[in-house]
């Protein structure tokens, strides 16, 4: 795989909304999220099933099925606006420019072609003139990179002659065949036993170093975020509630969702017994989602404003930022008027 | 607490077989000679990588499966026992070329079944967490039947105005409202079913609780509620558990002792802090730093162990010691000879041939 080592800004989302319309009503699972992604760039995002992590990220690869709609915000993927595509532009767009991998790689591939046919297939619906030859030439490469052996043997075996690691390595294969920019990884260790999401992990931190793209890595497991990103988004509810570098994350989390879960997880390799500090409550109802901040009814340090308005986002450090009233009072306090401490002085009144 | 040496549950040389239709010999080897004991009041860990017959171990112990071959002992008195009815058989093969290769396999011959007990005065005392709470719950069920059957099956309470307050109870007990009776299972969340499940589990009184992977299916920040809440539940009523997971993390927390499996057989069996701090097996070795850890900083420094390939299929088990095929360290003996489980420290026991120097 050729190395082209680009730089700067791989992927721009802004302000992005996406509603579903369901019978009960509508459904805001992203409520408007931004962030960017630069070239040889690991973005972790971090939540709870039904936070809106998975939907954010079928979004940009134009994958959202109805009722979900893009109510919102803007794509803009290598200075290209993608929400503006027709179908034909996305089908183009998909495998060649983002790829994207899943979370049950049984249920992604086709059990009733081979391995082979699969992988030369993504190949063909991208370069129509592709002989068979060289199809199967860099289908059995791309085997090779991503760690199978006795490739001519896989290509000819059908996906359940395969164990669940090896159907994810084939997955990611089938991902990157066409050299995408872009891959976006939704939970793609979470099926797969430890051992073996190890060297799943291993793999992608191998090609991700290789091919120098920009990956978006979903998942639940801080584990998995704290070896493999960069940095790291957390979402609750559909609204991205923290985000920042990797480091700044785990040592200085700012937002108390974010250091909830960091203190409800038990340690593999803690040094005594220490009683877990969980986080009380339970996830949000999404059709009725509180007003303001949707963490305030699980906050242990819930104000009154907390429950009336959302906060807006406060500059915690480099690219770090939170949406947190905590913080925004601490900047109140120390005197900092941001744009955003300025128009919400009230805060330091609603103790 | 003179109560903890008391041993409550033991199982030794426990087998399960499932046979599979058509074909010849034991079919899949999920759990395959494996013997510990549980002490009253203690929780014991079983962790293992899927397919390693950890579920399968826990429910043969409640015999919910009936086992193969073994014997399991609960309070003191023997509730099953059982002859090993396979012998392994050298048969010739005839190849594709013609030539002769031997084979061993194993056949079946009978063996009359030397004890089982009725189990239903037994099933008030062990009772289980399944690991999918939606499942797990008969959906055209309230919670309030769900939890009332289990009292009815063992008559424990005669009085309608009896049950209804136990009931009320349990629920309380496991931080659900009363009113939440008269729901169905789908009204509730992951983690509000998986209580309902803790609920039933602990209506009839139990003594012992095989929880198999009560929260893998639940989200994070629920995950150490239900943790904390079983913790609780063993100290207020002192129930002895036997934890299924296979978030090494959360075994850790959880128990007094750990059991590793691989491959339906038992490596190695630890005190839980012995086990992560001086892990003897390779096998657990290489499991222990597959865990990640969230700690950036750890995890860019620490050495990590990736083993090649993948868990070999337990139908045709390798011979000899069945870690052998994925061992950074296998010799000519692993291949040839089973390890037996020896104990190499103060109760830490590993099977492994390269400890025995």
């Amino acid at each position: 795989m050729e190395n082209n080592e680009k730089s700067g800004k791989l992927l721009e989302v802004k302000d992005l909304h996406v509603s579903f319309f369901t019978p009960a009503g509508e459904v805001k699972a992203v409520g408007g999220i931004s962030y960017d992604l630069n070239y040889g760039e690991v973005m972790g995002i971090v939540g709870e099933s039904g936070s809106g992590k998975s939907v954010e990220a079928y979004s940009i690869i134009g994958l959202l099925q109805s009722p979900g709609k893009v109510v919102g915000g803007s794509i803009t993927l290598e200075g290209e606006d993608v929400l503006s595509k027709n179908k034909q532009e996305m089908v183009a767009l998909r495998g060649s420019k983002v790829a994207m991998i899943f979370q049950n790689p049984m249920t992604c591939l086709n059990p009733v072609y081979t391995i082979g046919n699969q992988l030369m297939e993504a190949l063909k619906a991208h370069d129509k003139n592709v002989s068979k030859e060289d199809a199967a030439k860099r289908a059995m490469e791309m085997l090779e990179l991503v760690g199978i052996n006795n490739v001519e043997k896989r290509m000819k075996q059908y996906p359940h002659e395969l164990s669940g690691g090896m159907r994810q390595r084939v997955m990611i294969a089938m991902g990157l065949i066409c050299h995408p920019q872009l891959l976006i990884a939704d939970e793609p260790t979470t099926a797969l036993d430890v051992t073996i999401q190890a060297q799943i992990l291993e793999l992608m931190k191998d090609l991700q170093k290789k091919t120098h793209m920009g990956i978006i890595f979903i998942t639940h497991n801080l584990g998995v975020v704290a070896e493999i990103c960069d940095k790291v988004s957390v979402m609750y509810a559909g609204k991205m509630v923290e985000q920042g570098p990797v480091d700044d994350i785990f040592y200085k989390p700012g937002h108390p969702y974010t250091i909830g879960l960091l203190r409800s997880m038990p340690r593999v390799d803690a040094e005594s017994y220490e009683r877990l500090i969980p986080i009380e409550g339970t996830p949000v109802d999404m059709l009725n989602p509180p007003d303001g901040c949707p963490f305030a009814p699980r906050c242990e340090h819930a104000m009154k404003i907390c429950l009336q308005k959302m906060p807006p986002y406060v500059e915690l450090g480099d690219n770090h930022r939170s949406a947190c009233w905590l913080r925004v009072q601490e900047q109140v306090a120390a005197g900092k008027t941001g744009p955003a401490a300025a128009e919400n002085k009230e805060a330091g009144d609603h103790e | 607490m003179s109560e903890k040496n008391d041993i409550l549950v033991q199982v030794d040389h426990l087998t399960k077989y499932f046979g599979i239709k058509g074909v010849k010999g034991p079919g899949v080897q999920a759990v395959e000679d494996v013997s510990l004991f549980i002490r009253r009041g203690e929780t014991l860990g079983l962790v293992g990588e899927s397919g390693c017959g950890k579920t399968t171990l826990g429910r043969t112990i409640l015999r919910l499966h009936e086992p193969t071959s073994g014997k399991i002992v609960y309070d003191g008195q023997t509730i099953y026992e059982h002859e090993y009815p396979f012998a392994p058989k050298t048969v010739q093969v005839k190849g594709k070329d013609g030539s002769l290769t031997e084979e061993t396999t194993l056949v079946k011959k009978s063996v009359p079944r030397e004890k089982a007990v009725d189990m239903l005065p037994y099933r008030r005392k062990m009772q289980i967490i399944f690991q999918d709470p939606s499942a797990s719950l008969d959906p055209r069920m309230t919670v309030g039947e769900i939890i009332g059957e289990a009292l009815d099956i063992h008559k424990m309470c005669p009085s309608k105005a009896d049950r209804t307050g136990r009931i009320k109870e349990l629920l309380g007990m496991v931080g659900l409202n009363t009113e939440h009776a008269n729901r169905y299972p789908h009204e509730f969340s992951g983690g509000q079913q998986q209580r309902v499940g803790i609920a039933r589990a602990l209506a009839v009184r139990p003594e012992f609780i095989v929880c198999d992977e009560p929260i893998s299916a639940l989200d994070v920040s629920i995950q150490s509620q239900v943790v904390n809440m079983l913790e609780d539940m063993q100290q207020e009523l002192g129930l002895t558990y036997l934890f299924i997971a296979h978030d090494l993390s959360v075994v850790r927390h959880i128990s007094n002792r750990i059991g590793v499996m691989y491959l339906g057989t038992l490596v190695e069996l630890a005190e839980s802090y012995e086990l992560n701090k001086h892990p003897i097996h390779p096998y657990t070795k290489t499991l222990l730093s597959a865990v990640p850890v969230p700690d950036p900083e750890v995890s860019r420094t620490r050495q990590r162990i990736v083993l090649e390939g993948d868990i070999p299929s337990p139908m045709n088990p390798p011979s000899g010691c069945r870690f052998h095929t994925r061992c950074p360290y296998a010799t000519d003996r692993c291949r040839e000879a089973v390890p037996q489980l020896k104990e190499h420290a103060p109760g830490h026991w590993a099977a492994c041939h390269l400890l025995d120097k």
